[in-house]
């Protein structure tokens, strides 16, 4: 996927939001670090473009709600959250870059769940990859894209990566 | 940026990069305890022992609330309720809870070295919370932390430690992280309390505060330690007061946005002014406040992520 397609994605996706979203005023975005950030920053810049409200979006970091923790060689960087407004009520768009397995989000759900009680959560996703482990779909899909459970999906975005493009790599053979 | 150590005996051990792991991770922890549900997940199922042989008010509970908000389970022991009245060695207490599956044992002890020697022979790890005039890591942490907070950066900083430097963990934990940050530290006090030990470590000494404090950035005072007081090593808490006490008429002679840091429990009147411990210039609780987010990352690093074969 190259930097045109990234942008025609998320395009369709923003238009999808606006339909679906009728009060754009109880919407707020948080976006899932790293990557998750960067998207919700566009997509929020986007709906300000077309329909000229601003919408605000934090930063989640689930690395203390991670289910694999106990499992993980060292410790994960755990690094800040930042939503600076209220979760009450509000229909969030949860964005990430890749759904995987689905444990992220529920990491995700669970943190959201401890700053607020929001009135939706729904969930934005730039690549579905499938090989779900958890009941988790997300409502707003950039594209599908069947891959075995061994590639490796990369997502990046030329605020932090030069380039937008999405990548499918094989994992290096350690020998 | 890996803390790759067992336990937390002292900040003599640490490297530098540890110290900045530990404070960088603290930063994350600050906003957990501002949430509504002041909770997250990560050491669930983890069991702490707060095991402390002196009093304490602060430590104490910083450490038990830091756990409780990662949601570890921690139990306090205390000495006058434990067997250790009835003639136990505190070898046989630590195997004793070891045997009840903990992860961590948080101790305070009044014999230096006690944390070390518990981890000879324990598997879980062991946080030093202050054992006898060696160390007092969080403290340490805590306050660089806090210092950090206010000023930015911790290099080139004037900072005075003022008081009985020689029984004093705090001070000692102090020196060594802040020469590690490349601070420049003065100690002051009556000559008899301060240490010739740390010279090597290009440390300065000053027996007057009058002359030592223009130009400092921060002053931190330290109480006189009363219980450790067997000999008269100055000689009198009047003169001592006269001579080392932070009055506004000194603290005016500091740099002008000085920050007054003591880590507890303050003598109003002795070794700080009461106005000036209360006053805009004092970060006393704020160092309270971010005790608890510095404990929480030590706890964090330690008993986070796969257990950890042949370190520290």
């Amino acid at each position: 996927m190259d930097s045109r397609k990234i942008r025609r994605s998320l395009h369709r996706m923003v238009t999808e939001i606006i339909e679906r979203n009728r009060d754009l005023n109880s919407l707020v975005i948080v976006g899932i670090r790293t990557r998750g950030i960067y998207l919700g920053k566009r997509v929020s810049k986007m709906i300000k473009e077309m329909e000229n409200i601003n919408i605000p979006v934090g930063v989640l970091d689930i690395t203390l709600y991670r289910d694999d923790f106990s499992e993980l060689e060292a410790q994960h960087i755990v690094q800040k959250t930042e939503i600076g407004f209220s979760l009450e009520d509000k229909e969030i768009l949860l964005v990430d870059d890749v759904l995987f397995t689905g444990r992220t989000i529920r990491a995700a759900m669970d943190s959201l769940f401890d700053l607020g009680r929001p009135k939706s959560i729904q969930l934005f996703v730039l690549i579905d990859r499938g090989h779900r482990e958890l009941p988790v779909r997300a409502d707003y899909v950039g594209k599908f894209l069947p891959t075995s459970k061994r590639e490796i999906v990369q997502v990046h975005l030329k605020e932090i990566d030069e380039t937008d493009e999405v990548l499918i790599t094989e994992p290096v053979e350690s020998t | 940026m890996l803390f790759d150590h067992k336990h937390l005996l002292g900040i003599e051990s640490l490297s530098k990069d540890d110290i900045w792991t530990i404070l960088d991770t603290a930063e994350s922890f600050i906003e957990i305890s501002t949430r509504e549900v002041k909770k997250v997940p990560t050491l669930r199922g983890k069991t702490i022992f707060n095991l402390f042989f002196e009093p304490s008010t602060r430590t104490r509970s910083s450490f038990e609330l830091a756990a409780k908000r990662l949601s570890a389970d921690i139990i306090n022991f205390n000495k006058q309720f434990s067997s250790v009245i009835k003639g136990e060695t505190l070898k046989d207490t630590v195997l004793n809870l070891e045997a009840m599956q903990s992860d961590a044992i948080i101790i305070r002890h009044s014999c230096p070295g006690v944390p070390k020697y518990i981890s000879t022979f324990c598997s879980s790890r062991v946080i030093n919370a202050g054992d006898g005039a060696h160390e007092h890591p969080t403290q340490a942490l805590l306050d660089a932390f806090t210092i950090r907070q206010q000023k930015n950066k911790l290099e080139d900083l004037k900072i005075l430690i003022v008081g009985d430097i020689l029984h004093s963990r705090v001070a000692r934990s102090n020196i060594f992280l802040l020469k590690k940050l490349g601070a420049e530290v003065v100690c002051v006090g009556p000559p008899a309390l301060l240490p010739e030990e740390f010279k090597h470590l290009g440390i300065a000494y000053d027996y007057s505060l009058d002359r030592a404090i223009p130009g400092a950035d921060v002053i931190m005072m330290l109480r006189i330690q009363a219980e450790r007081q067997q000999k008269n090593l100055f000689p009198s808490l009047r003169e001592y007061r006269n001579i080392y006490s932070l009055t506004q008429k000194r603290f005016r002679r500091a740099k002008r946005n000085a920050i007054i840091m003591h880590p507890g429990p303050i003598n109003r009147g002795v070794e700080i002014s009461a106005d000036l411990a209360d006053s805009t210039k004092s970060v006393i609780l704020r160092q309270v406040e971010n005790g608890v987010a510095v404990r929480m990352a030590v706890l964090y690093l330690l008993l986070g992520g796969k257990e950890r074969e042949n370190t520290d």
